[in-house]
Formats: structure tokens, C-alpha cells, sequence
């Protein structure tokens, strides 16, 4: 901790600044703070006071009504579009954390060249970013009807699986392509929190006649845990609010929240204007509280990384 | 240890497939363009288009445009929030944070709806610009956060005072210079971001990169696919330059989103 660090410590808990007493004056330090304020508050809160206020107003009336929520969950189109959003980012966020770790733990610790591990992690800092439009061409490249693995299969076994019913345009398909964006975000978070694992701890386990598995079971795995927990919450909101993959990729075959929102935007597809505002108003829900279990468990993986 | 490493090598391959499989694939198909041979044609065709550059140049200016205001509103609050608001520092870290609570298609949604009836918000890219500014927020902060925690702010505040410094030059050549290689990364982030970002451009119908890219996907053959290639190498490039920048510490400062 430098020096300032620590006047700065005392400078939050008492009142009286550090090195000289200041004549008392109005303090306008706040104003420093204006700019950021009226901006969050222009473009984050009010937009979102004003999703949370229409999601519960009647579209008649004009005043309080539970209606709009209720059609949600009554309707069988958006209540499906939750099912979707929701289990394609739970596949994603299972599927890419493991596979994720697995790759960190093999770069970080099975004693593979330095090389690999540098190339695998810029590597991640690239496919992490890559979303959108081009990923969805990417991948109708590789598995679309005139996809490159498409004419390989059909070249080795001379099956066309297009023709044969098999399509990628559902959720099983969009879960490959957003496992591109997932699993490398996993390697990104998980490379740090494997780093930090002591070597001391692993031999004291060894000196205490432990094994591996062990060391695994009991020590390493524990400790990681909520590092894992964590990022697979991140990798589910990181799916769930996706939307220009989705768009690119299928169009409006995938019946997601957010490719319903984009259309009810562009045209009153749901036929009530605050409809629209539950269906977001329910993305923020799910969301934000998904993002508290995140801050819930970064809190307990900081207790081992000091 | 032997059976271990074996199993790593397989997941490391595996991974390794999945990275570069789709980017083979869409590399091929765009050289697919002439019948029979491999050719740059679809590139060709790509690049001759007008339309192109004038997309391209629009991505380009919006992202020019975000970073400096955002630079402008994050750099100075991070550096008071650091000297002399600490106590609000949690408030402003959480909502430099919210892009990962809010989707960005609930967040346009949310703008134009609410200023639907003010035209010079609608007709000027005021909401895009704001929108792509929200989704910077936790790379140039958290980018500039780190940078603050390395340099002494009080110290140097307080020797530029001394010598007779205003709160400007302290800004613009105490701060922000020492900062210099903090910023460049969050900067080159925020760029690949902006370069391909289609769900607030295409929401609020403003030309952009990536609506183009998606209007072109439904009419043409072939000429996406080399788009795909030229995005891909623009987020590489960004994040070749962040690495760079940032020497010796990958992973650090390059976890963005999905879009």
C-alpha cells in the first residue's frame, strides 16, 4: 500500500484531511461526479424506470394492472421464448464452462510449452469478442447447407444430412455457434484463477500423503469453485441478452426473447406496445438477479486470492 | 502425470478445431466465388462496392466518436472518483457495470421508446452513440481504473498543482499521459466492438458495418463470407494491439461481450 493509499484510507473514515487542515468551506467536490450522473441517468435509468413503469401500466386505462406480466407467463409464444432463451443459455453456460475449464486447466497446468498457453489465451481474446453477424456467417460456412462439413460428410459417406431432415437452425445449432463466444471467455477467467492455485498447498497435500485426485477433490476443486460457479453465471447472462448472432444465424426461426423484443421494436408484432415493455422488463429481472449470484460468489473466490 | 497431459492434449486439439473450423470454413466459401477455381473474386466484388466504404466509414466514425466522449466522461470521473469521491466509487463502478445487466436490445429498446417524441434525439445518432458509450463503459473504466491503482494520482496531483497547474493541464498531460497505455487498451476494445456491433445500429436504422453486413448475408452469395474474413481480422488486429500494448499479460483487459 503506497502512501497515499493510506491517507486515503483515513481520509474515508475520519473527516479531517491528512496533511494540512483546510479552512472550512463549502465543499463542491460532487460536481466532479455531474457529467457521469446525468449521463447514467439519461441513458441507463431513466430508459429502464420507464421499461419497469410501462411493463405495469394497462394498455385502456393507462393505470396499474398486473396484466401484462400475467400474459407472459399465460401466452404460450412468449412463455416458449422464455424456454428458449433460457435453455439455450443454460446449454451454452454448462457446456462452455466445462469445456472451458478443461482447456485453462490444459494450457495452465499439465505441463504444456509456454507457447500454447500464450497462443490459447490471445486466441480466447479474440473468439470472445467475435460475435454478431460475421460468427453467424462463420458458422453457416461451416454447417449450413452448403457448409464445409456438410460436403465433407457427404463427400465420406455420401449422406446429404440436409436433405435427411437434419437442420442447424434451432437450438441445438445456435448453442454450437454461441459456444464460440462462451468457452473462450471460461479460459480467459479461469487461466488467472488457475495460476493462483500455490503450488505449497499442492505439497503440503503430497507431504500429508494425499494424491492427485485428493488434492483435486479436496483442495484445488473447492477453492476454484466459486471462480467456476461464477463465470458460468456470467457465460449464461452473456447468451441470455444475446442478439445479433441469433438474428444473423436464424433469422426469426429461434423463437428467443431477444429476437421478440428486436421485432416488437421494429413492428407492434405483439399487438400491445407494453407487452413489449414485461417481455424486457423479464430480461432485466432474470438478469440482475443472476448477476447478484455473481457478485455473491466473486466475494467468496477473493477469500483465496490474496 | 502422463495419462493427465495425454487427456490435455485432446481438449487442447478440440479446441483448437472449434477455433479455427468455422474460420477455415468461411475463409474457403469466400474464395468459392468463381466455379471450378479458388479465387479473391468475392473480395473483389466486396471492395468494389460503394456502399461498402460508406458503411465502413460510418462504423468508423461512430467508434471515433464513442471513444472520445466516452474517454471524456469516464477519464476525468475515474481520476475524481480516485482523488476525492472514493466513498462513490462502488456507485460509479456499478453502473459502469450494468451493460451486463441491461441486453443491449432491451437498452434501445427502453432509449427510443422514451424519446421517441424528441426528433433531434431520434434523427441525430444521439442514442446510438449513447448506447455504444454504455456498452464501453466496463472495458474503458475498468481499463482505466487499473491504471489509476498504478500511478500515485495524489502525488502527481498535488507536484502538477504546485507548480502552478490547472485542473486541465492536469487532465490532459498528467493523467491522461500516464494512463496512456491503460486507455489504449480499453480504446482498441471498444473499437472491434463498435466495427461489428449490428443490434443498436440496425435497431435504431443508422448505416453501420454490421447491418451491412447482414443486408448483404440475405443478397448476395459468397461476398458475406469475405466480410466475415475482413471482421475477424479487425478484432484480431484489436486484440493484437491490446497484447501488444499491454505486454506480457494476456487475458487481462480483452473480455468483452456477445452481441
Amino acid at each position: 500500500m503506497s502512501r497515499a493509499e493510506i491517507a486515503d484510507e483515513f481520509n474515508v473514515k475520519g473527516d479531517a484531511p491528512p496533511a494540512r487542515p483546510l479552512p472550512r468551506k463549502r465543499n463542491l467536490d460532487w460536481l466532479g461526479l455531474v457529467p457521469f450522473f446525468l449521463f447514467v441517468t439519461l441513458f441507463l435509468i431513466l430508459p429502464s424506470l420507464n421499461i419497469f413503469i410501462r411493463s405495469f401500466q394497462s394498455l385502456e386505462t393507462g393505470g396499474f394492472t398486473f396484466d401484462n406480466i400475467a400474459q407472459i407467463i399465460a401466452r404460450a409464444d412468449l412463455r416458449n421464448a422464455y424456454k428458449a432463451s433460457l435453455s439455450i443459455s443454460l446449454i451454452t453456460a454448462v457446456g462452455g464452462s466445462i469445456f472451458g475449464f478443461l482447456l485453462a486447466y490444459a494450457v495452465c497446468l499439465s505441463g504444456m510449452p509456454v507457447g500454447f498457453r500464450t497462443f490459447m489465451l490471445t486466441f480466447s481474446g479474440v473468439a470472445s469478442n467475435f460475435a454478431g453477424v460475421p460468427l453467424a456467417f462463420a458458422f453457416i460456412a461451416t454447417m449450413g447447407t452448403a457448409g464445409l462439413v456438410t460436403r465433407w460428410i457427404e463427400a465420406l459417406t455420401g449422406a446429404d444430412i440436409h436433405a435427411a431432415g437434419f437442420s442447424i437452425y434451432n437450438i441445438w445449432g445456435l448453442s454450437i455457434v454461441y459456444m464460440y463466444f462462451q468457452f473462450p471467455l471460461m479460459v480467459l477467467i479461469m487461466a488467472p484463477a488457475l495460476d493462483g492455485l500455490r503450488r505449497e498447498w499442492r505439497e503440503a497435500c503430497e507431504n500429508l500423503g494425499g494424491t492427485g485426485g485428493q488434492y483435486w477433490r479436496h483442495i484445488a476443486f473447492p477453492i476454484l469453485l466459486p471462480t467456476l460457479l461464477g463465470t458460468t453465471i456470467l457465460l449464461f447472462g452473456n447468451a441470455f441478452g444475446a442478439y445479433a448472432t441469433a438474428y444473423a444465424f436464424s433469422g426469426s426461426f429461434i423463437n428467443l426473447v431477444t429476437i421478440l423484443i428486436g421485432a416488437q421494436m421494429e413492428g407492434d408484432v405483439l399487438y400491445n406496445p407494453n407487452l413489449g415493455y414485461a417481455l424486457a422488463m423479464g430480461m432485466v429481472v432474470i438478469m440482475a438477479l443472476s448477476m447478484l449470484g455473481y457478485a455473491y460468489l466473486q466475494r467468496r473466490a477473493a477469500r483465496w486470492s490474496r | 502425470m502422463k495419462r493427465n497431459s495425454f487427456w490435455s492434449w485432446i481438449v487442447f486439439i478440440i479446441g483448437m478445431i472449434y477455433f479455427f473450423l468455422p474460420l477455415f470454413a468461411v475463409f474457403e466459401f469466400s474464395l468459392r466465388a468463381k466455379r471450378g477455381v479458388y479465387s479473391f473474386e468475392a473480395y473483389r466484388v466486396a471492395f468494389m462496392d460503394p456502399e461498402f466504404y460508406r458503411n465502413f466509414g460510418m462504423s468508423l466514425f461512430w467508434a471515433f466518436l464513442t471513444i472520445i466522449i466516452s474517454l471524456v466522461l469516464i477519464v476525468p470521473t475515474a481520476y475524481w472518483v480516485h482523488l476525492r469521491m472514493r466513498r462513490w466509487r462502488p456507485v460509479v463502478e456499478f453502473f459502469t457495470l450494468m451493460p451486463f445487466v441491461v441486453p443491449a436490445v432491451v437498452l434501445v429498446f427502453g432509449m427510443s421508446r422514451l424519446y421517441a417524441r424528441f426528433s433531434l434525439m431520434v434523427e441525430l445518432p444521439v442514442l446510438l452513440i449513447a448506447g455504444y458509450i454504455v456498452l464501453s463503459f466496463p472495458y474503458i473504466y475498468r481499463a482505466v481504473d487499473t491504471g489509476l491503482r498504478a500511478v500515485d494520482v495524489r502525488t502527481l496531483t498535488e507536484a502538477a498543482q504546485s507548480l502552478g497547474a490547472g485542473w486541465g493541464v492536469i487532465l490532459f498531460r498528467v493523467i491522461f499521459p500516464n494512463l496512456r497505455v491503460a486507455i489504449l487498451s480499453g480504446v482498441f476494445l471498444t473499437f472491434a466492438i463498435v466495427m461489428g456491433e449490428f443490434t443498436f445500429a440496425s435497431l435504431l436504422s443508422f448505416d453501420a458495418f454490421g447491418p451491412y453486413m447482414e443486408e448483404i448475408g440475405a443478397m448476395r452469395a459468397y461476398t458475406p463470407q469475405a466480410l466475415a474474413v475482413v471482421s475477424f481480422l479487425i478484432t484480431w488486429l484489436c486484440i493484437g494491439l491490446i497484447n501488444r500494448v499491454a505486454r506480457g499479460a494476456p487475458g487481462q483487459g480483452q473480455i468483452g461481450g456477445a452481441r
